[in-house]
């Protein structure tokens, strides 16, 4: 049983206000049947120092990846995690996070790999809740496992693999990362641990949206107006066409996915979550320097 | 695990993990993470005199000092990040009070043999990898070698 959508002036101007809530909205649904609320953080650590009560932790890097190889779970996975976690099939789901969402918007894109239907970004996330002084608990809640059916992943529709960008040269790419990243300086996030890219630079003729541009000073997202200047006007995104978007793990680019997919209403968008530490690391692909797009190469 | 290689307060610590299980490894980085002390006034006042480790997600800051010719660890991290002050309250409490020679002999692999690879992600651990590698050439710094 998913719980009707907010209903909120703010967010109507979105192509799918259904995928926000507010804290406030949150604040006053906690507790509903057929709510759960999962927090997904970077630090594995901040749930437990505290969350909002009733929240569920999940976490990317132990619960949504594949102990073994660099994937997500697979379906029987996901259903064995969220029966644990006493989420239901037609729960609806509210995902908050630390960092602006990042991590708790790369959970939501994996939720969406399930096809699970009802999944929501808590605007703001979890530093906004804390500013507004609303309620913490340190108490994990009991919820009574669950039957979650095993359903099979589909990437085929937000996902992209190193192959398909490389047949997509040509159309498309967001490069969320720095601008220092996307010329080439370094390979990481400036104050960040070196993941292990070997080469550094940019995908040819991806443009570069820095994810945080999407994000308002007060950490909730921009409003429409603002959103579609920086993705239509300033990289030149136009509806209709497809549009991949890449960071360094794909966590970045979750957030940037997001915002494309039920922001601003683009209808065919992927991650690729291969992203830096797969393509400045493999063998013969094509590496553009600097801070222009470049050219995307004649032959392949 | 190379266990045969750790002795004192790294082996009490490691063994204190190790009879855990994966989640209350996780509650006990968070009692670690609650234990760091604040810097010194001496050291809060000057923030050039700490080194920044650029491998920790989170802004962390460490100095370690010799006196006596004994050990001592300090370090700033915010509550934000609480894995990240556990990290280094892992550190300072392992550290703290050996001679130089033996906080130099502590492996690399230290933050390894903990058992948190599972709990925290291999990736996150490179954090206390890069602290423990700062702190050792801070060390070698001090007393120059």
């Amino acid at each position: 049983m998913t719980v009707e959508r907010e209903q909120n002036p703010e967010f109507e101007a979105y192509a799918h206000p259904e995928r926000l809530v507010s804290t406030a909205w949150v604040a006053e649904n906690l507790g509903r049947e057929g709510l759960v609320v999962v927090e997904s953080d970077e630090d594995v650590l901040l749930y437990e120092t505290g969350h909002i009560p009733g929240a569920v932790k999940v976490d990317w890097h132990t619960e949504l990846n594949d102990p073994v190889q660099r994937d997500y779970i697979d379906g029987a996975g996901f259903a064995a995690l969220l029966s644990k976690k006493g989420i239901s099939r037609d729960d609806t789901v509210v995902i908050y996070g630390d960092k602006n969402n990042w991590w708790a918007a790369y959970a939501l894109w994996v939720f969406s790999l399930f096809g699970h239907e009802d999944v929501r970004l808590m605007d703001g996330g979890r530093d906004t809740w804390i500013a507004e002084g609303r309620a913490l608990s340190t108490e994990r809640p009991a919820r009574p496992a669950t039957d979650y059916p095993v359903v099979t992943r589909d990437d085929s529709a937000l996902r992209a693999y190193k192959d398909d960008v490389l047949a997509h040269l040509g159309r498309p790419l967001i490069d969320v990362r720095s601008p220092e990243e996307y010329s080439g300086e370094r390979t990481t996030a400036p104050a960040y641990p070196e993941e292990g890219a070997l080469r550094a630079g940019h995908i040819p003729t991806a443009r570069s949206v820095p994810w945080g541009k999407a994000v308002a000073e007060d950490g909730r997202f921009k409003n429409v107006d603002e959103l579609s200047a920086i993705y239509r006007d300033g990289a030149g995104l136009t509806d209709g066409e497809p549009v991949i978007a890449y960071c360094r793990i794909g966590e970045r680019s979750s957030h940037t996915w997001f915002v494309l997919q039920h922001l601003l209403g683009f209808e065919d968008v992927k991650n690729y979550d291969g992203s830096w530490t797969e393509w400045g690391s493999a063998v013969r692909v094509p590496i553009v320097t600097g801070a222009e797009p470049g050219e995307a190469p004649q032959t392949r | 695990m190379s266990d045969s290689t750790l002795t004192g307060q790294a082996a009490e610590i490691r063994d204190e993990f190790l009879d855990l299980d994966l989640s209350s490894r996780l509650e006990l980085l968070l009692e670690f993470s609650n234990e760091l002390p604040a810097l010194p006034e001496r050291l809060a006042d000057h923030p050039e005199l700490l080194e920044r480790v650029a491998e920790c997600q989170a802004p962390v800051f460490i100095v370690v000092e010799v006196d006596d010719g004994l050990v001592t660890m300090f370090a700033q991290a915010p509550p934000e990040a609480p894995t990240t002050r556990g990290f280094a309250s892992i550190l300072a409490q392992t550290l703290n009070g050996l001679t130089v020679d033996e906080a130099l002999a502590l492996p690399d692999d230290y933050p390894q043999m903990l058992g948190l690879s599972k709990a925290v992600s291999p990736l996150r651990l490179n954090g206390m990898s890069g602290m423990l590698q700062r702190a050792k050439r801070q060390l070698r710094a001090r007393v120059g070698r």
